[in-house]
């Protein structure tokens, strides 16, 4: 990925370069404060890459011991013993993973409906109101969720949501399994459900902002016609703020999957993987802030080094196959890249 | 240009007047274990009040206390669990006991209430190391007849970061069962084998999550079971008699200790013999530079903790800490403190 940043911006140093021979031809003191201007963007962005370059380089420099006792295998051992110098990252990547998952899961659709509600349905006067709203939700800090979900929404899950997914999808077949245990208000359920109610402000936000900027004209030949509100939306809307949903859904994902306090609070920093969603877990974020401070230099300080350098892979995937998933439906439509 | 210059003028006028404001009090700085944190906040308010100087304490867990005074972060580092004498030499460091206290086990159980419930050694063993998976077991059931036990899964609540109350915690449990000291073993973090157990940060922490899980045990240093209304229990102690953990028994376990036997201080005191002694009894130790490079706040450091050691006995005895006793006072005068460089 930094192979092609940096031969794009060769490309536009080059073209640059013509634009400066042309530009001879315009007064001094306008070339000056071009050349200025155009200098002072290509070193911001040149600074961009020179510091994700560099967050990549230290994370492997310092994982780099790690590497060399366990190889990729640290990736899927799931041995985390601090005495023993055993370390494996797949209990913390399986719960990033998980709670993520799930909260994108129960998050897109709740989003999905909002932003249509607000962009279509709702009653002009109520517009205005509820818009800022979610604004305001989505910018609330994290940490705020995180007390919310420890002080107020752990007790009630735990006295009346767990028993009774428990006792109804606790007994189907294949996924009771899911849903098994005593249900105590913490654990990796618990966890999903505080990312989810905090990244659906924010998808919903984007999709909002996205859904707004349809064009008119299009949306009324559509009810001109004769199209219901569901059609308008499944075959108008969507298709045109593919990339924009796109970009917000990942963003959402990429918020989750890097939170870190709402999520040490109620996962329950328990250091195994269990088949039940119920019981408690870790996640890459709450294991660096459970025990970066006390990491003495060694193999426990690069074990979580790797555990930072694997959350930064994973988020450059997601992100790549976004990317991905958006130039194949371009590619379908018809559209040249 | 008028508000640059204006900008500038309140800028450079907050930034001296804060750095004035910092430099009138010496602030000392520590950093680690949250057992002490109780009775060592007494301390630093009434310090302050008596002298002006304060002290700034992060309640971050032993081993990160041991980390940011071997990075010189901070004037002092706090511990449950010693440093051994080969650690302290190489470190040209020296480490003294400041405080006695107790780790208790809490629990939450409908019903039960405070002092109740009994257990000894070899079912806490039992208990936090999985073998034992509900509160209605015949072997709980046994020595506590007449308690309502309730037939669940019993939540093993354990530290999450690295903590001097887990190393005296299974240090207790090593001695008392050779099985726990095989599977878990001893140490700040060890990895706890049951399959329910959560994690929590800090004592705070653990005794947040007991306070608020059911059918939770988890152990806490007793000032936290206190202040947060938890329900301790009794314990079987190495002569056979089930105490109620309070100061008089932490004082008995720390009774017979002879710190001048052990070198640089370093040890454990679980376990201790005597009728009325905690099991579960430990002290937090202060580590500090032989050579540090401000010698004027080393300075202050021994003055807070002399000061401590005196005035703040009383301090100690309301959330049933045990201070310690003046002749290791002495002791710490004259052989731990002689061979820091104060002025």
């Amino acid at each position: 990925m930094f192979l092609i940043s940096v031969s794009i911006f060769i490309k536009i140093y080059m073209s640059n370069e013509k634009k400066q021979s042309q530009a001879k031809q315009v007064p001094k003191g306008q070339n000056l404060l071009e050349f200025i201007f155009l200098r002072i963007s290509q070193a911001s962005a040149l600074l961009v890459l020179i510091v994700l370059l560099g967050i990549f380089i230290s994370l492997l420099i310092n994982a780099w011991p790690v590497f060399k006792e366990f190889g990729l295998g640290f990736f899927f051992s799931s041995d985390w013993n601090i005495n023993k110098n055993k370390f494996g990252g797949l209990i913390s990547i399986y719960g990033t993973l998980t709670t993520s998952i799930i909260a994108l899961l129960i998050a897109t659709p709740l989003s999905f409906g909002i932003a249509l509600f607000l962009t279509e349905s709702c009653p002009i006067f109520l517009r205005r109101p509820l818009g800022i709203a979610v604004e305001l939700l989505a910018a609330v800090p994290s940490i705020i969720y995180g007390m919310f979900g420890l002080f107020i929404f752990s007790p009630i899950f735990a006295e009346y949501v767990q028993p009774f997914l428990n006792l109804t999808l606790g007994h189907i077949p294949l996924i009771g399994i899911l849903f098994s245990g005593n249900g105590n208000g913490i654990g990796i359920l618990c966890a999903s459900l505080i990312l989810a109610m905090m990244i659906l402000p924010f998808i919903t936000a984007i999709m909002r902002d996205v859904f707004s900027i349809v064009p008119p004209v299009l949306k009324e030949s559509a009810y001109g016609i004769g199209c219901t509100t569901w059609e308008v939306s499944r075959h108008i809307i969507l298709p045109y703020t593919k990339n924009g949903l796109i970009g917000g859904i990942m963003l959402g994902l990429g918020r989750a999957l890097g939170e870190t306090m709402a999520v040490t609070f109620v996962i329950g920093n328990a250091q195994k993987i269990q088949p039940s969603l119920f019981a408690p877990g870790s996640s890459i974020a709450s294991t660096l802030a459970n025990q970066f401070g006390e990491a003495m230099p060694g193999l426990h300080f690069s074990a979580l080094f790797a555990l930072g350098l694997a959350l930064f892979i994973i988020t450059l995937i997601v992100l790549s196959l976004a990317k991905l998933m958006i130039i194949r439906m371009e590619k379908n439509q018809g559209a040249t890249t | 240009m008028k508000l640059l210059k204006k900008l500038l003028v309140s800028s450079v006028f907050v930034i001296g007047s804060m750095s004035y404001m910092t430099s009138i009090a010496a602030e000392m700085t520590g950093a680690g274990s949250s057992f002490i944190y109780p009775v060592l906040s007494k301390w630093a308010e009434a310090y302050q009040a008596k002298t002006g100087n304060k002290l700034n304490y992060q309640s971050i867990g032993s081993g990160g206390g041991m980390k940011a005074i071997k990075a010189k972060t901070v004037d002092f580092g706090a511990t449950d669990a010693p440093m051994s004498s080969a650690d302290l030499d190489a470190g040209a460091m020296v480490q003294f006991p400041a405080i006695i206290g107790g780790v208790v086990p809490v629990v939450n159980i409908d019903g039960v209430k405070a002092g109740e419930l009994k257990l000894n050694g070899e079912l806490l063993a039992k208990i936090f190391s999985g073998a034992i998976l509900s509160w209605n077991d015949k072997r709980i059931a046994a020595i506590n007849p007449g308690v309502n036990l309730p037939a669940t899964t019993i939540t093993v609540v354990t530290r999450a970061d690295s903590s001097g109350t887990t190393a005296i915690f299974t240090d207790y449990l090593g001695k008392v069962s050779p099985f726990f000291k095989d599977t878990v073993g001893q140490g700040t973090t060890v990895a706890w084998p049951a399959s329910s157990t959560l994690s929590g940060k800090g004592n705070e922490g653990v005794a947040a999550n007991v306070g608020r899980v059911k059918n939770s045990i988890g152990y806490v240093e007793f000032a936290f079971a206190k202040k947060n209304s938890l329900t301790y229990v009794q314990l079987q102690n190495a002569a056979g008699k089930f105490v109620m953990p309070e100061e008089k028994t932490f004082a008995s376990a720390a009774a017979g200790v002879e710190w001048a036997k052990f070198p640089g201080m370093a040890t454990f005191i679980t376990n201790a013999p005597g009728a009325s002694s905690w099991p579960i009894t430990g002290a937090t130790f202060i580590v500090v530079y032989k050579n540090p490079s401000d010698k004027t706040r080393a300075d202050e450091v021994l003055k807070f903790f002399e000061y401590g050691f005196k005035d703040g006995k009383d301090m100690a005895l309301s959330p049933d800490y045990v201070p310690m006793p003046q002749d290791t006072v002495n002791f710490i005068n004259s052989s731990v403190w002689s061979q820091i460089t104060r002025k």
